[in-house]
């Protein structure tokens, strides 16, 4: 069983919904960006999500496309992103999954077996790669599987009956719905389309359900637990850091804290629904 | 040894791959859309009534065919290969861009789409985009980067009067690159009634062989016009290449013919040795943006890199697929020219033949001037006089310091 699967075996257990808490690696800087990273179990996160940050971000909104930008001008790289998640492992815990969100040119550049025994290596347990749809995944999936690394497909609102099935083939973990036509961080669905679109992905698959995009409240976070089996949460996460740094760019104090005070409060929405 | 094909017009396969490049690299959301893109195209293409339109329209909306023109002064100065222009800048709007865009609105009208985006570098591909929109009485939006509307002013304000609205992006460099992603989160957001137009032979398949399908009329037209004036085909032909339209659209035609020479011209900015420039075949290597799998100014990790050109159209890190493919078959020789060469040539061509070219044509001009001179008199070459320079005007006065 892999972390992500005993994870979500757990959550059954517990009845009740995950969060799944995106934050960019190395933001704003790769020193606070391992101390958010660490905080995260301890603020109610169930599984992670570490952004690796790409030049050109296509799928992403502002509040994402910022984050990386901060990232890369305080140097981090794909290689320093490993280390970080090395570092997690033995200082933090060995239960909560760790996926790389981003982009594929980051995978193909390091090649993508190397890619893969490196990301194994380091405790990373699988991929969230937005710009990979299954025509493109054979190549991935080969090295991932080798690796016992998982590949999180996401489904999107467009993705009717007849296509899904071919997601779901090179999905494993869990699969991501993707609740909003548009880019991460700008609109948000109503419970009612997020409880329909989860339904009908339900009758495909017996993997778990996770659904991201729009998400910025405890409320919201609460509204999609009801019917997902994970919230995920990533611009209103990032916000929170751009709203500690100060005009020049420079962290305040409370970054760290107040970035892991509002994972809280998501942790808190999310677990406030108690699952048959 | 990789087999060597027997056709090099093949291409792509039935997954969009040309060899390893191409391919369909987008988000999921899209992924439905551009699989019915695909099969609407593939109906379009094959409906006599559909290509009907479209050759009713080139002909007499964008004035086609263009010309072949024999440069005789331009000829006798370089004293080798006898120079042929064809004429693209003297379609409808000012370049070849019109070829294609006349294609892609009239598949968004048979696909019921509401709306219409385009990304731009120069301008030129949303100038014929706003055009051929107002013809057809659709919205249009256009993605520019901020320093591009600065450096194109002109095509701007023709945009606004053709009704686009252009979207300044100030991402990045704010270049072609920067548009391209903005037009893209668009699209991710109103893709059920959006039509994007893709300006070049880039991006995720369909693109790059449908925008190729649509510009080969450049290359069937050189053709038919060099059997015409010599009584064969030609020997050599020249481009310039940005995402490599115009080049795909006067190569294609002639890849299965052993004879004929071809050479795309990408442009080197500053030169090849500063890093700052656009060659993405010389300087770069294979990786994935835009959609597709191909030639990429990257890092070591596989961060984009800026490129840059004098020439806003040539100004992106990556080209289309089909070019980095035949990179590697051999078939194409890519070479470039710097901004300096570029703006010597665009001055010879005002004065010898009395042609503004587009600072993207005048690279493949640079060329030009360096390769005719070392082929025989008898050597037939055509280069694609891609654009015309309008909108070039106020940055090439400003930099030899003349008052506009």
């Amino acid at each position: 069983m892999s972390r992500i699967e005993k994870r979500f075996a757990r959550l059954k257990a517990d009845k009740r919904a995950g969060l799944v808490a995106y934050v960019t690696a190395g933001d704003p800087k790769p020193t606070l960006g391992y101390d958010i990273l660490k905080g995260l179990p301890g603020a109610g996160a169930d599984l992670i999500e570490l952004g690796m940050p790409f030049t050109d971000p296509m799928a992403d909104g502002p509040s994402v496309q910022l984050a990386g930008q901060r990232a890369l001008k305080a140097g981090i790289t794909v290689s320093a992103t490993f280390d970080m998640v090395r570092r997690f492992r033995t200082e933090v815990d060995d239960d909560t999954p760790i996926l790389l969100m981003g982009y594929y040119n980051l995978v193909y550049q390091r090649g993508i077996e190397k890619f893969c025994k490196d990301a194994a290596a380091a405790g990373v347990d699988g991929f969230i790669l937005v710009d990979l749809p299954p025509e493109e995944a054979d190549p991935l999936k080969k090295h991932a599987v080798a690796n016992g690394l998982d590949t999180v497909l996401l489904t999107a609102p467009t993705t009717d009956d007849k296509r899904l099935p071919a997601v779901l083939k090179f999905s494993s973990g869990f699969v991501y719905f993707v609740s909003v036509l548009g880019i991460t961080g700008t609109k948000s669905a109503s419970e009612e389309t997020v409880r329909g679109h989860v339904e009908r992905i339900k009758r495909h698959t017996r993997l778990p359900v996770g659904v991201g995009f729009g998400i910025k409240t405890p409320e919201q976070a609460a509204a999609v637990a009801r019917h997902a089996d994970a919230a995920v949460v990533g611009s209103a996460i990032v916000d929170q850091v751009k709203v500690a740094l100060d005009a020049d760019g420079k962290p305040k104090a409370n970054l760290v804290p107040g970035v892991l005070g509002f994972v809280k409060s998501l942790a808190e929405g999310v677990r406030s629904v108690r699952k048959p | 040894m990789p087999d060597m094909p027997n056709t090099y017009r093949r291409g792509p396969d039935e997954r969009g791959h040309f060899g390893i490049f191409g391919g369909r690299y987008v988000a999921e959301t899209l992924m439905p859309l551009i699989l019915d893109l695909e099969k609407a195209y593939n109906e379009a293409k094959a409906d006599p009534a559909f290509q009907g339109e479209l050759s009713y329209l080139a002909k007499h909306y964008a004035g086609r065919p263009s010309p072949l023109y024999h440069a005789a002064r331009l000829t006798r100065h370089l004293g080798g290969a006898k120079v042929y222009f064809k004429r693209e800048e003297l379609n409808h709007t000012g370049s070849h861009k019109i070829n294609n865009v006349l294609g892609q609105v009239l598949l968004a009208k048979r696909m019921g789409k509401t709306r219409v985006i385009a990304e731009t570098g120069a301008g030129q591909h949303g100038v014929a985009t706003a055009t051929a929109c107002a013809l057809f009485d659709i919205p249009c939006v256009v993605f520019m980067g901020a320093t591009d509307v600065e450096r194109q002013a002109p095509n701007v304000a023709r945009m606004n009067m053709l009704g686009a609205e252009v979207r300044p992006v100030k991402a990045g460099a704010a270049t072609l690159k920067d548009a391209m992603n903005e037009a893209l989160r668009d699209w991710v957001a109103t893709c059920e009634t959006t039509f994007y137009c893709i300006g070049t032979v880039a991006g995720p398949h369909p693109y790059p062989a449908m925008v190729r399908d649509f510009q080969c009329v450049i290359g069937e037209e050189t053709r038919a016009q060099m059997m015409e004036a010599e009584g064969r085909i030609p020997d050599t032909l020249v481009a310039c290449i940005g995402g490599g339209s115009n080049a795909m659209g006067l190569f294609h035609p002639f890849l299965d013919d052993p004879g004929v020479r071809i050479v795309g011209v990408e442009a080197a900015g500053h030169g090849l040795s500063t890093g700052q420039h656009a060659a993405s075949l010389t300087g770069g290597r294979p990786g994935v943006l835009h959609g597709n799998l191909t030639y990429l100014l990257q890092d070591e990790e596989g961060q984009i890199k800026e490129a840059h050109s004098i020439s806003a159209g040539l100004d992106y890190p990556g080209i289309g697929p089909e070019h980095s493919w035949l990179k590697e078959q051999g078939r194409v020789e890519y070479v470039s020219a710097t901004d300096d060469e570029a703006v010597e040539a665009f001055q010879l061509l005002c004065k010898l033949e009395g042609i503004i070219p587009a600072l993207e044509s005048a690279h493949a001009l640079a060329h030009v001037l360096k390769l005719a001179p070392t082929l025989p008199g008898e050597n037939l070459l055509v280069m694609n006089l891609s654009g015309r320079g309008d909108k070039d005007v106020p940055q090439i006065a400003a930099r030899l310091g003349m008052k506009v």
